[in-house]
């Protein structure tokens, strides 16, 4: 029934991917760190040369109405400069050799035992990380948000980590309950709705701690060499990720509340993961309400999205860890 | 809804008069009509539908928290037993039964109330702002948001009758007058905003609806056993406040036969693989037999009611005789499962017809029987691979005589002694093991209990909600709505064409989003570019804007700016 093989394959390519976005991550921190220092260390000769665009510590006090974005490869620029775009490049080259392992890991998961691969906790936390690395990728190639890398490798590290240690099963056969083409459609759908709504939190943290240091004078913030878009951008873009995230959201429960009918006779019964499901819809049906209601908007809303966020999270590990209701074969 | 924080603050609410002081207050400031109508606008207001919203979040929390009579009435059973201090007080409290309690009902009819109230003025704006035209073209198109220019050899006539039917191409609504044209696009938004409330409410009333006038109940059945639909059938019926029990659908069913199929290999050894059942019923009386194959996830549907497989587990069939050496009882009698993974089941039988004595046993159903040298009998997998009946005797008196109902799978002990193992009183209490077929003698001469073998039961679950297929519309054409209203952008264009000299027309274009409008810029762009081209406008020839030049050098994502702050009136406002 379970093709061992295939499943050991998939377990060392999420191990392998995992160890890969651990490279990417450092690539990114790297990227920061020497960023930063070439930007003290590139003011004097820069100004020196008189050649490229010059550039003060985004220190406080400093003025940062002089300070412009480095496009890449822009004349004048000093070794740091070019260090810091490389390991950049290089943090991104290592985030999509990752994915590939990943996807490649999902897919002999799914092969292995001859299902879709988001039947328990593991296999949904691996399918949903790989949602949000596509995500991130996705939005790669149509803005320059290379800056998000650092952020979204982060929490995607953190929960592989997790599901390969914590919350690895076997590959296996699940439960009668859970043989149903609804486990296909609805479980995608919250699949991709929890990456989604990960990269709107990865936004909305972001946007809330820059928005912190635009309101202490500190100046705009740079990864690198790179300057970070302003607060209200980002939050703009949070909310898109949102009001994407959100209808799918809702399509996952419409799904979820179809199946439930067809196994246990009710759409609708108040079971835990039902009613978590339906905290999380709401909380995020307040935040959209909050983005166009005057007092409401910027700092207001994005809290609301953080604990939208909070409810998801809890729904997907809370729920399964410490609540007993009809989701329990979900097992860890 | 509307902006109503300047109404507001002018309709303050009335100051509590002094209790002490009997006197009038010296200045009304509202009197009960004006008080009820800033009640209104405060419900109707988006601050308090938001709070009411995280109110209705907030209360729903306890629901999956602090176990509910409605979900699983043995688990509160055991809660109220562990926290006999607390449990009253949740009990008045109503956190046993949240979401049928007064406080969560209050919480979300007031935000229905609240939606119903935001939700017919903006229906009657929307459907005015269906009629309208375009609204006139702003004096200065410079200042909006997306705006480009550029000059042209032709004529304002040729120009704006291009620029109509560019616009008209891309389904704006279009007025062209001489010298500008007024578009604008994205009716949709609104439209789907407003169906998708509509059918929220709907999915609300078909919710309730289902609740009143359907029915929830289980009835253990047996192999060989039938079922008809009355109530005195179920072991538990919930039927709907609307619904007159005696009335449910007549349908009849034959359970002849129930199977389950567990994994016989690896790590998950034991696990349910698959379970079906077979039954023959007969949608009414008198109506023929048809045969159905129930499985999970696959219910029985006859006549608005379904069926579906719960709880499954063995009923041992056996023959009891007595002192007098006949037959007393013969049956399957149901044992509950005690242990989920290896259906190690629990049960009692009762002979209430043995003489002398009464006579009732009470023991496990092993299905694959197997000794642990410490915990003694047990069974190693779900499977009836090697059945064996576990039983311990009673004499006495069942206390089945007095009248009152007690449950089918507990003793009541009080008036029966345990039979021994040997006549000295020392000894320990009797105890058989059987394999099917199998008999084992009583003591003491009392009689015989044969183990003729084993069928099983499953526990049919039997619903019917009317409100479901409504509800199914109503959740469909909120997610129609919620994608409308989120993926639409309405947005207003202008197009002025001014010949201040001869033979030089300077073509203005203007846009306005009314919400965050990426893409704006882009739209305005092609419209730029299809006009340049029909005009015979060489592309160098563009006088790109400060702004053009200022969004191009900087992240693309700069570009497409928030443009609530516009300042220009949409004819539909927010709610506050």
């Amino acid at each position: 029934m379970v093709n061992e093989t295939l499943a050991s394959i998939s377990y060392n390519l999420v191990v392998s991917a995992t160890a890969v976005y651990a490279l990417a991550l450092f690539a990114y921190v790297a990227e920061w760190a020497f960023g930063a220092r070439s930007r003290v260390g590139r003011t004097v000769p820069a100004l020196a040369t008189a050649g490229g665009a010059g550039e003060a510590a985004g220190g406080p006090g400093s003025d940062a109405g002089v300070e412009t974005p480095l496009p890449a490869g822009a004349p004048g620029n000093a070794a740091p400069v070019d260090r810091a775009e490389r390991l950049g490049r290089i943090g991104v080259s290592l985030t999509v050799l990752a994915c590939g392992l990943h996807l490649a890991g999902v897919l002999t998961r799914g092969l292995s035992v001859g299902r879709v691969p988001w039947g328990n906790m593991y296999e949904f936390v691996t399918a949903g990380t790989l949602v949000v690395v596509l995500v991130y990728l996705g939005l790669l190639r149509r803005f320059d948000a290379r800056w998000l890398g650092l952020f979204v490798t982060m929490p995607v590290l953190l929960a592989l980590g997790a599901a390969v240690t914590v919350l690895y099963v076997d590959a296996g056969q699940l439960m009668p309950a859970l043989h149903s083409v609804w486990l296909v459609i609805h479980v995608a759908a919250a699949v991709i709705a929890s990456g989604c709504f990960t990269i709107g939190a990865v936004l909305t943290l972001l946007y809330l701690g820059l928005d912190l240091r635009v309101r202490h004078g500190l100046g705009p913030a740079y990864i690198g060499a790179r300057r970070l878009p302003d607060p209200d951008v980002i939050d703009r873009m949070a909310y898109r990720v949102f009001a994407f995230a959100f209808p799918i959201w809702t399509f996952a429960v419409i799904a979820g509340a179809i199946w439930a009918e067809n196994a246990w006779g009710r759409y609708w019964g108040w079971d835990p993961k039902e009613t978590w499901s339906f905290i999380t819809w709401v909380v995020f049906a307040g935040y959209l309400h909050a983005r166009v209601t005057a007092g409401w908007k910027g700092r207001a809303a994005a809290m609301i999205a953080l604990v939208g966020i909070g409810c998801l999270l809890f729904n997907l590990f809370g729920v399964n860890i410490w609540i007993i209701g009809k989701h329990s074969y979900a097992k860890i | 809804m509307t902006t109503i924080s300047s109404g507001r603050t002018a309709e303050a609410p009335p100051t509590d008069p002094d209790p002490v002081d009997r006197t009038p207050p010296r200045m009304p400031e509202l009197g009960p009509l004006e008080l009820l109508r800033w009640m209104w606008r405060q419900l109707t207001s988006m601050r308090v539908a938001l709070i009411l919203l995280f109110l209705l979040a907030l209360a729903a929390v306890p629901g999956s928290v602090i176990p509910q009579t409605a979900q699983n009435p043995a688990a509160v059973r055991d809660f109220v037993a562990a926290h006999p201090a607390a449990a009253p007080w949740l009990d008045r409290l109503g956190l046993f039964n949240v979401f049928g309690s007064i406080w969560f009902a209050a919480i979300y009819l007031l935000l229905f109330v609240s939606l119903v109230g935001c939700f017919l003025p903006r229906s009657w704006q929307h459907a005015a702002a269906l009629r309208a035209r375009p609204p006139a073209t702003p004096r200065n198109l410079a200042r909006l948001p997306g705006y480009r220019k550029f000059e042209t050899g032709a004529g304002p006539g040729p120009v704006v009758a291009a620029a109509g039917q560019e616009l008209r191409r891309a389904r704006f609504r279009v007025v062209v007058e001489p010298r500008t044209v007024r578009a604008e696009k994205g009716y949709l938004r609104e439209t789907g905003n407003l169906l998708f409330h509509l059918a929220v409410l709907g999915l609300l009333v078909a919710f309730a609806a289902g609740k009143m006038y359907g029915f929830r109940g289980t009835a253990l059945v047996v192999e060989g056993d039938g079922f008809t639909n009355t109530p005195t059938q179920y072991d538990a019926l919930t039927p709907g406040r609307m619904l007159d029990p005696d009335r449910l659908s007549p349908f009849t069913l034959e359970l002849s036969d129930f199977s389950a199929r567990y994994l016989e290999s690896g790590p998950q050894r034991g696990q349910p693989a698959d379970f079906a059942a077979v039954v023959d019923y007969a949608p009414e009386p008198g109506t023929a037999m048809q045969t159905h194959r129930i499985r999970v996830n696959h219910p029985l549907e006859a006549r608005g009611v379904k069926v579906f497989l719960g709880a499954h587990g063995y009923a041992p069939v056996v023959t009891v005789r007595d002192a007098d050496g006949e037959i007393v009882f013969h049956g399957a009698v149901p044992f509950i499962r005690q242990e989920p993974t290896s259906l190690a089941s629990g049960g009692v039988i009762k002979v209430p017809d043995a003489v002398p004595d009464q006579l009732g046993f009470d023991g496990f159903f092993l299905p694959t029987a197997a000794f642990d040298p410490k915990l003694g009998p047990i069974s190693t997998f779900p499977a009836a691979l090697n059945p064996r009946l576990v039983l311990t005797g009673w004499r006495g008196d069942l206390g089945m005589d007095a009248g009152i109902p007690q449950s089918v799978y507990r003793l009541d002990t009080r008036k029966l002694i345990q039979l021994r193992a040997g006549s000295d009183p020392a000894a320990g209490p009797w105890r058989t093991a059987l394999a099917p077929g199998q008999r084992a003698e009583l003591p003491g001469k009392l009689g015989s209990i044969t183990f003729d073998g084993y069928r099983e039961w499953v526990n049919l679950e039997i619903a019917k909600d009317p409100g479901r297929i409504p509800a199914l519309v109503s959740a469909a054409l909120a997610l129609i709505g919620l994608l409308l209203s989120l993926s639409i952008r309405r947005r207003r264009v202008w197009v002025r064409a001014s010949a201040d000299e001869p033979g030089r027309t300077v073509v203005e274009i203007g846009a306005l989003a009314r919400t965050e409008a990426p893409g704006l810029d882009d739209e305005v762009d092609r419209l730029a570019a299809r006009l340049r081209e029909r005009l015979g406008v060489a592309d160098n020839d563009v006088g790109a804007t400060e702004k053009d030049l200022e969004a191009a050098d900087t992240d693309p994502e700069v570009a497409d700016r928030g443009l609530e702050s516009a300042g220009t009136d949409f004819g539909v406002r927010d709610r506050d």
